[in-house]
C-alpha cells in the first residue's frame, strides 16, 4: 500500500508538472447550471490560446463565498478568477482586492451590457467585475388557476391583488397552494426575498445614520403581510423552502404563484422537468404603489483579484466568458433558450433570442427596474436591493432571517421577531462602528 | 423440543436483526436506488425501484472528473493514517508498557487538544498554512488530518498495546530474547489486530473529514469531500446527481470498510477486554 | 540500570507525538488567544486595534449564547442516549445467533462511513423533506399531514441524524466487548435461574461498563463540535433553536468574518469543553482504571 500510494504521487506530480509549461490559470466557480455548461464548452477558448490552461473549483454557492472570501482577506493566492456576485464585488473594490477590467479587448463592448447590472459592478467608475449572468425577480404564475379563480393579472400587478389572488388561488384539497415564498433562514434566501419586498413597502434597513429600521411600522407592514399570507396561501413547511424547495412545488404544479429569481422561468417553461411548462404566465414583482417595486438584482460576475500573477490571461478569460461571442457560441450549441440572460442589451434584441424565451423581455424590465444605488423609498446610506453591501451584511441578514423564519414558522410573534431584529442589528452595528 | 424452540428463537431473532438492520441502511440504499432514476423520477414520490438509468452517473463524469479526486482521497487518507501510525506506535507502546504517573494524564491532554472547534482556528490555520506553501498541497493536509487523528490513534493503540500481558514479555526474556527480538517475534504478531483495526479505523475517519479538506485545497489537492460540495444544493433541483455523486463518494470507503469489517471489530477493543 | 534505559527510551518514543501535539496546539491556540484581543474583521484588514476584553464581552452577550451551549448540551446528551442505549440494544440482538449475521453486521456499520455532510443532505433531501420525504410519504399512505422536521423539531431532527452516523461506531465496540464476556460465566448465570433481566444488569452490563465509558468519551469529543450537519439542514434556525456554540463560531467566523470574535468564541468554546471533560472524568473516568 504504502509503495502504491508513493507510485500514485509521483505518477501525479509528473502529470502535474507536464502542465505546468503552459499559464494555469485556476478558476472558482458556483455550481449553478450555467456555469457549469461554461465548463463544457472552453474548448473554444483553449483553441484560441494554448499556453493557457483551465483548472476548475466548483463549489457550492455558500462554501464557495466563504472559501474565495477567506483566500482574498489573507491574501492565499490560490485562485486567478473568481465567481463573485453584487455583494461583494463594491466592498472588496474598496478594500483594493480586486483589479478594474480595463484590458477587455476591442470588441467586447462594454456599453452593451445591461446598464442596472454594470452599475452594481463598478466602483470609482471602474468595472470590477464581468457579469457573466444576470438576474432579477418576478412573478411566475400559472395562467390557468388564476382563469379558474376569475382573475386576470396584471404586468404589474400590486400586493393587494397577490394577496386577493393568492388566497382565492389556495385549494387545499388538491394541495395547491395560491403562493410560495422563500421562507428558509439565510440572508441570501428569505432575506434576499423579504428585503427586496419591505423596499416596495418603504421600509429600508438602515436611516442615513445607520440605524436599523425594524421597528418602524414599514417592515412590520411588510412581516405582518408575509406571515399572514403565507398562512393562508402558502404551502405546508414554508419556513424551510428556499429556491430549491419551490422550485420543486412549482414544477410539480402545487403553487399558484411563485415570485422568485427570474433564472428560474427557463426551468418552470422546460417541459423535460416541469408538469406545467405550457400554463406559466409571468408578470413584474409586487408594488404597494410607493414607486419602488419588490425585484432584486444579482449577476454572478468573474472578478480577478489583485494579486494574481497572471492578470493577462485571466482578463483574456474573463473577457471570452462574459463576450457576446460566448453567448453565440452556448447558441450554436446547445440553443438561445441556454443562453446566460440578464448581462447584455444585444441579447434582449435577438428575436431569435426573444422566441426561444418566453419570459425574455419581462426579465428585461425586471431587471431595469432595479436600481441598487437608489433601493428604497426614503434614501439609504448603502447600496443593494436585497442586500446591503456591507461587510457586515452576512452575519446581521442570516440572524435577521432566523427570527423571520421563525415567525413564519409560528413559533415567534412578528413583534417579537422584528424587536429582536432590531437589537440584533443594533448591536452588530455598533460593534461595527457604525452607530456611534 | 428445544431444538424446536432454539429453531423459532434464531427466526425471531433473525426477524428482528433484519427490520433493525435495513432501517438503519435504509437511506444509503434509497440514495443508491435514487442515483440510478431519472430526475423526474427522484422527486416523484416515494419508489424502491428505480428505472435503471445511468443518466446521473455519466453527467457527474462530464461535470466533474472522479478520478482525481479519489486519488487524492486515498492519498490523503492512507497517507496521513500511516504517518500517525509511524508518530504514534512508539508512543502508545512506552506508554502502555512503561507507563509514568503522568501517562493518564498526558492521554487526557492529547485528546483534550481535539477540544478546539476547527471553524474557530480557520483564519489561524489558513495563514501559517498560506506561509509555509502548503495551501491546497496534499503534504501540508496529510499533516492536517494525521494531527487531527493523531489522539484518537494513540488512544486506540494504547489500551489495545496494554492487553497484552506483561508476562509474556518477561518470558521472552528469560529465553533469552534480545530487545528487537522481543518486539519482532513476540510482540508485532500480537498487536497487529490493533494496529489494523487502528489503521481502518483512521483511515475511515480521515475519509470523511469534510472541514478542513475543503478549506485548505483548491485544484490539486482537493478529495471526494470537495466532490460533494461541488454538487450539493446547485440552483435546481437534482436530487438522482447528488445521489449518484454521493454514491460515487462514499461507495470506495464503505466497500472497504465491508471487507474489513471483521478486522476493524476485532481490535475496536478500546482496553474494554479483560 | 535496565529500569533506567527503559525510562529513558520510553521518553525518546513518546517524544515525537507529544512535541507534535503540543505544537500542533499552542501554536494556533497562542494565535486564536491573540486574535481574541483584537478587533479584526477579515474585510476590514486595515483596521485592525486592540480590543482588550471586548471580543469575549460580545461573544457572550450574544442574544443566542446561553441558547446555543444549551443546545450543545442537548445534542451531545441526546446523540449519547440514543447511541448507547440503541447500540447496546442492538449489540445484544447482533450476540445472538440468526442467519446472515454477516450482512447484518455490515448494514449496521455502514452510516459510519457515510461522510457528515453527505449523511445531513440524504436525510434531509430524502428522508425528512415534508414533500417529498420518505418520512412524509409515510405519513401521506397513513392519511396523516407530513411533518415538517426542520421546522418543528429542528434539534430533534439534528439529533437523529448525527445519532444515525455514531450509531455503528457504539454498536461495533459494545459488541466487541460483549462476544468477550466469558460464556462460561453466562451459562452459569443462567443455570443458576437468573433471568434475562437479572443476567443483564448483574452480569452484561457491569462488563460492558468500561466499554461505554469509551464509547461516551470519545463521541462527547466528536460531538461537542457539531457543526456541518447543522449547516446543511437548518441553518440554526429557526430563531435560535439549532444554534450550537460550534455554529454559533462558524456564524461570526465564516458569515460575519469577525475574526476577533469568533477566536474569543473558540476560547470558551474550548474552556467548557474542557469542563465537561472534567466532569465527565469524574463520573465515568473511574470505569477506565482497573
Amino acid at each position: 500500500m504504502n509503495l502504491k500510494t508513493f507510485l500514485l504521487g509521483t505518477c501525479s506530480a509528473v502529470v502535474i508538472a507536464g502542465f505546468a509549461q503552459a499559464e494555469t490559470l485556476t478558476i472558482a466557480t458556483v455550481n449553478n447550471g450555467d456555469m457549469v455548461r461554461m465548463q463544457g464548452l472552453t474548448d473554444d477558448f483553449t483553441k484560441a490560446n494554448p499556453d493557457i490552461q483551465l483548472e476548475w473549483v466548483t463549489l457550492e454557492e455558500n462554501v464557495l463565498r466563504e472559501r474565495v472570501t477567506t483566500d482574498i482577506a489573507t491574501k492565499g493566492g490560490q485562485y486567478d478568477v473568481l465567481t463573485i456576485g453584487t455583494y461583494e464585488v463594491p466592498i472588496w473594490a474598496k478594500q483594493g482586492w480586486l483589479l478594474p477590467l480595463d484590458n477587455l479587448g476591442a470588441d467586447y463592448d462594454v456599453d452593451d451590457l445591461l446598464p442596472a447590472i454594470r452599475s452594481g459592478l463598478t466602483a470609482d467608475g471602474k468595472l470590477y467585475a464581468a457579469p457573466f449572468y444576470g438576474e432579477s425577480s418576478f412573478i411566475m404564475y400559472r395562467k390557468d388557476l388564476m382563469e379558474k379563480a376569475g382573475l386576470t393579472m396584471p404586468d404589474a400587478p400590486t400586493w393587494e391583488f397577490i394577496g386577493e389572488a393568492a388566497r382565492k388561488m389556495t385549494d387545499r384539497t388538491a394541495d395547491i397552494s395560491g403562493i410560495c415564498l422563500r421562507g428558509k433562514a439565510g440572508w441570501g434566501e428569505n432575506m434576499a426575498f423579504l428585503t427586496a419586498t419591505s423596499n416596495a413597502f418603504g421600509a429600508r434597513w438602515f436611516d442615513e445614520n445607520w440605524k436599523p429600521q425594524f421597528d418602524q411600522p414599514e417592515w412590520k407592514n411588510t412581516l405582518d403581510m408575509y406571515v399572514k399570507l403565507m398562512n393562508d396561501a402558502g404551502p405546508q413547511g414554508a419556513s424551510s423552502n428556499g429556491f430549491n424547495e419551490n422550485l420543486a412545488l412549482f414544477q410539480q404544479g402545487k403553487c399558484g404563484m411563485w415570485i422568485d429569481a427570474t433564472v428560474a422561468a427557463s426551468f418552470v417553461t422546460n417541459p423535460k422537468d416541469s408538469t406545467v411548462a405550457d400554463k406559466v404566465g409571468f408578470a413584474l414583482a409586487p408594488d404597494t404603489g410607493l414607486g419602488k417595486r419588490g425585484n432584486w438584482l444579482w449577476a454572478w460576475s468573474l472578478g480577478i483579484p489583485a494579486g494574481t500573477q497572471k492578470a493577462e490571461a485571466a482578463q483574456k478569460f474573463v473577457s471570452w466568458a462574459t463576450s457576446k461571442h460566448y453567448l453565440d457560441l452556448v447558441a450554436e450549441k446547445e440553443g438561445w433558450a441556454n443562453v446566460p440572460p440578464g448581462t447584455r442589451s444585444s441579447l434582449y434584441a435577438n428575436p431569435e433570442y426573444q422566441k426561444a424565451a418566453p419570459f425574455a423581455k419581462m426579465t428585461l424590465d425586471s431587471i431595469n427596474a432595479a436600481d441598487p444605488t437608489k433601493p428604497t423609498v426614503k434614501p439609504v446610506p448603502y447600496v443593494g436591493v436585497q442586500f446591503v453591501a456591507i461587510p457586515e451584511f452576512q452575519g446581521i441578514g442570516t440572524t435577521v432571517g432566523q427570527l423571520f423564519s421563525a415567525a413564519l414558522a409560528g413559533q415567534m410573534s412578528v413583534d417579537d421577531a422584528l424587536a429582536q431584529a432590531q437589537q440584533v442589528t443594533t448591536r452588530e452595528m455598533t460593534r461595527g462602528g457604525y452607530i456611534k | 423440543m428445544a431444538r424446536a424452540v432454539s429453531t423459532r428463537r434464531t427466526a425471531a431473532f433473525t426477524i428482528a436483526a433484519w427490520i433493525v438492520a435495513l432501517i438503519i441502511f435504509f437511506p444509503i440504499l434509497y440514495t443508491i436506488i435514487t442515483s440510478f432514476k431519472s430526475e423526474t423520477e427522484a422527486i416523484q414520490g416515494f419508489s424502491l425501484i428505480p428505472s435503471g438509468t445511468v443518466e446521473s452517473y455519466v453527467e457527474v463524469q462530464t461535470q466533474k472528473d472522479y478520478f482525481k479526486p479519489f486519488m487524492n482521497s486515498v492519498i490523503l487518507s492512507v497517507g496521513s493514517t500511516l504517518l500517525a501510525l509511524l508518530i504514534s506506535v512508539p508512543a502508545a507502546w512506552s506508554m502502555a508498557f512503561s507507563p509514568t504517573k503522568k501517562t493518564k494524564d498526558v492521554l487526557m491532554w492529547m485528546l483534550s487538544t481535539k477540544m478546539m472547534p476547527a471553524v474557530a482556528v480557520l483564519v489561524p490555520i489558513y495563514l501559517i498554512f498560506r506561509d509555509f506553501g502548503l495551501l491546497d498541497s496534499r503534504l501540508g493536509l496529510t499533516f492536517m488530518l494525521t494531527m487531527i487523528n493523531l489522539p484518537i490513534v494513540i488512544w486506540m493503540l494504547y489500551t489495545y498495546f496494554r492487553e497484552i500481558p506483561g508476562e509474556i514479555l518477561e518470558a521472552a526474556r528469560m529465553d533469552g530474547a534480545s530487545l528487537w527480538g522481543e518486539i519482532i517475534y513476540v510482540l508485532t504478531p500480537m498487536a497487529v489486530p490493533g494496529i489494523a483495526s487502528t489503521m481502518l479505523l483512521n483511515i475511515i475517519l480521515a475519509w470523511n473529514e469534510a472541514f478542513w479538506t475543503i478549506r485548505l485545497t483548491t485544484t490539486n489537492a482537493a478529495p471526494l469531500t470537495a466532490f460533494i460540495a461541488s454538487f450539493s444544493s446547485p440552483q435546481g433541483l437534482f436530487w438522482a446527481k447528488l445521489s449518484a455523486a454521493s454514491t460515487l463518494a462514499i461507495a470506495p470507503i464503505l466497500i472497504m470498510g465491508w471487507f474489513s469489517q471483521k478486522q476493524l471489530v476485532r481490535g475496536l477493543t478500546f482496553g474494554a477486554v479483560k | 540500570m535496565a529500569t533506567q534505559n527503559t525510562r529513558a527510551l520510553a521518553r525518546l518514543m513518546v517524544a515525537p507525538s507529544v512535541g507534535l501535539l503540543l505544537i500542533w496546539m499552542i501554536v494556533p491556540l497562542a494565535m486564536t488567544l491573540w486574535f481574541s484581543f483584537q478587533n479584526y474583521n477579515l474585510l476590514n484588514p486595515a483596521n485592525v486595534s486592540f480590543a482588550g476584553l471586548f471580543n469575549y464581552q460580545y461573544f457572550y452577550t450574544d442574544p443566542a449564547f446561553f441558547q446555543s451551549i444549551w443546545n450543545t448540551l442537548v445534542i451531545v446528551v441526546g446523540v449519547l442516549l440514543i447511541t448507547v442505549i440503541g447500540g447496546i440494544a442492538i449489540a445484544l440482538l447482533l450476540d445472538q445467533p440468526m442467519l446472515g449475521q454477516g450482512i447484518v453486521r455490515i448494514m449496521i456499520i455502514s452510516p459510519f462511513f457515510v461522510m457528515p455532510p453527505v449523511a445531513a443532505l440524504v436525510w434531509k433531501n430524502m428522508i425528512m423533506h415534508p414533500g417529498y420525504g420518505v418520512f412524509a410519504d409515510m405519513s401521506r399512505a397513513l392519511g396523516l399531514q407530513p411533518i415538517d422536521w426542520f421546522a418543528q423539531y429542528p434539534l430533534f431532527s439534528i439529533i437523529i441524524i448525527v445519532a444515525w452516523q455514531w450509531l455503528p461506531f457504539a454498536t461495533l465496540i459494545l459488541l466487541t466487548a460483549l462476544q468477550s464476556l466469558d460464556g462460561e460465566q453466562k451459562e452459569a448465570a443462567e443455570m443458576d435461574g437468573a433471568n434475562f433481566v437479572n443476567r443483564f444488569i448483574y452480569l452484561t452490563l457491569p462488563h460492558l461498563a468500561r466499554s461505554i465509558t469509551v464509547v461516551i468519551l470519545i463521541q462527547t469529543i466528536f460531538l461537542l463540535g457539531v457543526y456541518a450537519e447543522i449547516l446543511v439542514t437548518t441553518n440554526g434556525g429557526p430563531g435560535y433553536a439549532s444554534t450550537n456554540l460550534p455554529f454559533l463560531i462558524y456564524r461570526t467566523a465564516l458569515l460575519g468574518y469577525d475574526v476577533g470574535g469568533a477566536s474569543a468564541g473558540g476560547i470558551i468554546a474550548v474552556i467548557l469543553a474542557n469542563i465537561v471533560a472534567f466532569f465527565l472524568m469524574r463520573a465515568v473516568g473511574k470505569n477506565l482504571d482497573r
